[in-house]
């Protein structure tokens, strides 16, 4: 079951970027990429913890700030040479708004 | 008794060969010599610099009457020929009848006249002869004289520079779309275009002539597109047709030029030809080596020596004061075809060697042709250059005999470390080699060698190319990134001619294969806009790294550091009391004293960012810009103020310095130093940029190193005064902001374009130091302000700063 709540508007994210959300188990870094796609996956890089909110975002990947690790915004997963994985979220746009699933945030906080 | 030999034609290529045969035997033949024009011989290769105004017609006779007589040549010049009878073996001429043994064609060839209307009108010219630049002479002696050249070819642009230079309005017309396309590549016709127009002259490329206008004589061109070009003369330079009209009369085998085999013999065996007029092996030829090389076989044919025409290698060369030009052989892309290309936009130079097999098929050169007859000799010669490629394109100075580079690497253990970033050595690097990584990228995605960094991206290169020998080939130049072949110099190139001012607009225009760009072009692309259109483009914050971004440096547990300004390293006790104060406010873990003569403090929260720049504003500190790619510090030591040995005011010209250069945005970090004395108590000998003051001025330095590299700066120039150092500062920073590519420091870059260009260009020459000085202070109009107190306004709180939302609450339910 999913319970979408409001988080704020696309707009509030620039194009090509990320911002954080606070949850009591840390940040969740969420992106909007140049085509107005809309990820959300832990902002700490599976390698040393970075803030991947920070990084480059380009195609549908973020690069982390501290040491180049590319992630792939879909899956999470460390792409290129490197292993590793973040946690993603559901998240979704509906009328300019981001929804984000608190359902799965909870479990995640659970864990 | 001497043969009789009759030739009709009295141009280069008959001349050429009287001189072979009179030096072979000058006895041999009795000469009879025709020619349409009423002058004999002359260098129809300079009519341009006659056009010009840089020679006179006398200047440029081969053979004057003298000579003509000291030969016994009989001239009949300005007589037309009626007819060749071969029966009689006898030519027929306005004033007579001539016999002959051997009779020799050398007519030459006309301009083409394209076939549209009006193009029999008056003041419609070609260029071929001393009538023509007559003509043309008599146009451009009027007062705003227009003039319309047809044809954007050799020809054609001598004429244009020519007339230009004589005053006359010019305005060339060319079909292609690139000027003297048979002979260089777009980017050679690009730089030559943009030459011409800073020399006021009109280029209109695929232009197609609809009708030449005028009732008595010629008044305008007129274009397919509408376009109207007013033109008192209209030069017709769009290519040559040869003469073949005496040998179609005569029956010879004509196809488009007059037939003739190896010995320059036409269908009829008591009959020759050379020159323009022939066409040799299905080949015209318009240039004059070729049809030297005719007049040497012909020489020896008529005196029964074994001799043959062997289509040769040609090159051209531009007759344009000042603009320098090669070209020979082949340029089209192909696929068998490798390039060498070497682009220096701020010099405007572009030499392109066209490569296959490791063996010169072509040379294109524009800007420096200084090199050009040691490529062609390679060319010509078919000469293997496997050996030299790596610094071929830099000429004979540089491709000499050097060690070979391959055995150094070859050499070293499997241990030995080659990317000190990623820890990787050479070992690792060779088994992803075996495992198939066959090239840089794939080496680069399964060790991460080379993949922070990049300096040792050639070592890389060399590991690969001495565990696969031939099979890797080097690139011959690298493009910016995964998402474009083009280089960074390339891309600057483009941004600026084609006035693209935005991320999107150069991705789309230069072909990105990426849809939005990689971390490594974005923020390259973002610099070189910023940096060529300061006052129009707008910063892009998401094709910045972090810390640009967020005027902070990034630490490894993700907080931030935060250092303020300490102009020229000097400091009061407010300051360092408002340092301490925000120390303590937001419990800063660590106060760093840093080599750049300020304090760091690190370990602050992102959050807390923009209250302690606040905190720290209000104490009138501004950002130190640790984080960017621009002005770091201005290290000083306290010269004259306090120390024995000063010899100049030291601290205040750093000062001075770091005022005016703070905020720029640059390629790389920059740091510069001023020492009071030689002592160099600020160690300014291995900054970007240093001073040395002495007793009778200033030493300026550049180029220096002091991270990954050590390198000892090398001498600028010494000057009298600080307002010199300061300009000498200013422009020296802007030439490497507008030259340079991103993340080269200017050590890197001073290699590439070499210290002597640099001081050429803003020590010796004043007028451009003066305009770099300008550009500079445009971009700092925009620039100089600190971004802490930018960054600290409302807008950013609640765009950047914050939270995008906060769920710790319910998330906690």
């Amino acid at each position: 079951m999913t319970n979408w709540i409001d988080i704020a508007a696309l707009s509030d994210i620039p194009k090509r970027g990320g911002r954080v959300v606070k949850t009591t188990s840390g940040c969740i870094a969420v992106f909007r990429t140049q085509n107005d796609q809309v990820f959300a996956l832990d902002d700490a890089c599976p390698h040393k913890k970075g803030p991947l909110s920070e990084g480059i975002v380009h195609g549908n990947a973020v690069t982390c700030p501290l040491h180049n690790w590319v992630i792939d915004l879909e899956t999470g997963s460390a792409k290129g040479a490197d292993e590793g994985q973040v946690n993603t979220y559901q998240i979704k746009v509906e009328n300019g708004r981001l929804l984000l699933d608190l359902n799965q945030l909870k479990t995640r906080s659970a864990a | 008794m001497p043969q009789k030999l009759v030739i009709i034609g009295a141009g280069m290529a008959s001349g050429r060969m009287l001189e072979e045969l009179f030096e072979l035997s000058p006895q041999t033949y009795d000469v009879t010599l025709f020619g349409a024009e009423p002058h004999g011989n002359y260098n129809r290769i300079m009519l341009s610099p006659v056009l010009a105004g840089d020679k006179q017609f006398e200047d440029i006779i081969t053979h004057d009457a003298d000579w003509y007589k000291q030969h016994n040549v009989n001239c009949r010049f300005d007589e037309a020929i009626v007819k060749i009878d071969r029966r009689k073996k006898q030519v027929i001429s306005q004033n007579g009848i001539t016999d002959y043994d051997k009779l020799i064609i050398a007519t030459g060839s006309a301009s083409f006249f394209i076939p549209v209307q009006g193009k029999d009108l008056p003041g419609v010219i070609g260029f071929r002869d001393i009538s023509d630049v007559d003509t043309m002479l008599k146009a451009a002696g009027k007062t705003n004289g227009k003039a319309v050249i047809i044809g954007g070819g050799l020809l054609g642009l001598e004429a244009a520079a020519a007339l230009k230079a004589r005053g006359m309005d010019v305005t060339v017309l060319h079909l292609m779309g690139h000027l003297m396309e048979r002979q260089l590549d777009p980017a050679a016709g690009y730089l030559l275009q943009k030459e011409l127009e800073k020399r006021g002259i009109r280029v209109v490329c695929k232009a197609h002539t609809s009708a030449i206008l005028g009732k008595d004589r010629v008044e305008a061109v007129l274009l397919e597109d509408g376009a109207l070009h007013p033109a008192d003369i209209v030069v017709m330079a769009a290519g040559i047709m040869p003469e073949t009209h005496p040998a179609v009369s005569a029956g010879l085998r004509v196809e488009r030029g007059i037939w003739v085999n190896d010995q320059m013999q036409t269908s009829d065996q008591d009959i020759y030809a050379l020159g323009e007029c022939v066409e040799h092996d299905g080949i015209i030829y318009g240039l004059v080596a070729p049809l030297y090389d005719m007049a040497k076989v012909l020489a020896r044919t008529l005196i029964e020596q074994q001799a043959a025409f062997i289509a040769p290698m040609v090159s051209t060369k531009l007759k344009v004061t000042g603009i320098d030009l090669f070209s020979a052989g082949e340029f089209g892309d192909e696929d068998s075809h490798e390039e060498v290309v070497l682009r220096d936009p701020a010099r405007g130079i572009y030499k392109r060697l066209i490569l296959r097999d490791n063996h010169i098929i072509g040379i294109v050169m524009y800007g420096d042709t200084t090199d050009s007859a040691w490529f062609f000799d390679k060319f010509k010669r078919g000469e293997d250059i496997s050996d030299i490629r790596a610094n071929l394109i830099h000429g004979p100075s540089m491709a000499g005999g050097n060690a070979d580079p391959l055995a150094a690497v070859a050499a070293m253990p499997d241990s030995a470390e080659i990317c000190g970033c990623n820890g990787v050595c050479k070992g690792t690097i060779i088994s992803a080699i075996h495992n198939g990584a066959n090239d840089l990228a794939a080496v680069r995605a399964q060790t991460k060698a080379s993949a922070s960094c990049g300096n040792c991206t050639g070592l890389v290169e060399q590991v690969l190319a001495v565990t696969l020998g031939d099979n890797f080939v080097v690139p011959a130049a690298k493009g910016m990134c995964s998402c474009t072949d083009l280089t960074h110099q390339d891309v600057r190139q483009i941004i600026k001619s084609r006035k693209l001012k935005s991320i999107a607009a150069v991705m789309q225009e230069a072909g990105w294969k990426t849809s939005c760009g990689c971390p490594s072009c974005r923020p390259a692309l973002n610099y070189y806009l910023l940096c060529q259109w300061p006052l129009e483009y707008t910063d892009d914050a998401q094709s910045r790294f972090v810390n640009e971004r967020n005027h902070a440096n990034i630490q490894k547990d993700g907080t931030y550091s935060v250092l303020p300004r300490m102009w020229g390293g000097m400091t009061t006790p407010q300051e360092l009391r408002a340092i301490a104060d925000a120390a303590e406010k937001y419990n800063v873990p660590t106060i760093h004293v840093t080599g750049g003569q300020r304090i760091d403090l690190l370990g602050i929260q992102r959050d807390d960012l923009p209250s302690i720049w606040s905190d720290l504003n209000k104490a009138g500190l501004v950002s130190g810009h640790a984080y960017s790619k621009g002005l770091r510090t201005v290290k000083t030591c306290v010269g004259t103020d306090h120390c024995r040995f000063g010899t100049q005011d030291s601290t205040g010209l750093g000062i001075k310095l770091e005022k005016i250069l703070w905020g720029s945005w640059t390629p790389h970090k920059v740091k510069l130093a001023v020492s009071g004395c030689p002592r160099n108590c600020a160690e300014a000998t291995c900054k970007d940029l240093g001073v040395i003051c002495v007793d009778s001025g200033y030493e300026v330095s550049v180029a220096g190193a002091a991270g990954m590299e050590l390198k000892q700066t090398e001498a600028l120039a010494k000057v009298a005064t600080e307002q010199e150092v300061i300009d000498l500062s200013i422009a020296f920073i802007q030439l490497y902001r507008e030259s340079a590519a991103y993340l080269d420091r200017p050590y890197k870059w001073v290699a590439q374009v070499g210290l002597q260009w640099v001081i050429e260009q803003i020590v010796d020459d004043i007028e451009n130091r003066v305009a770099l000085i300008e550009r500079f202070e445009i971009s700092q109009s925009v620039y100089r302000k600190d971004p802490w107190a930018e960054q600290t306004k409302p807008q950013y709180q609640s765009q950047k700063w914050a939270a995008l939302a906060d769920l710790t609450l319910e998330a906690a339910q």
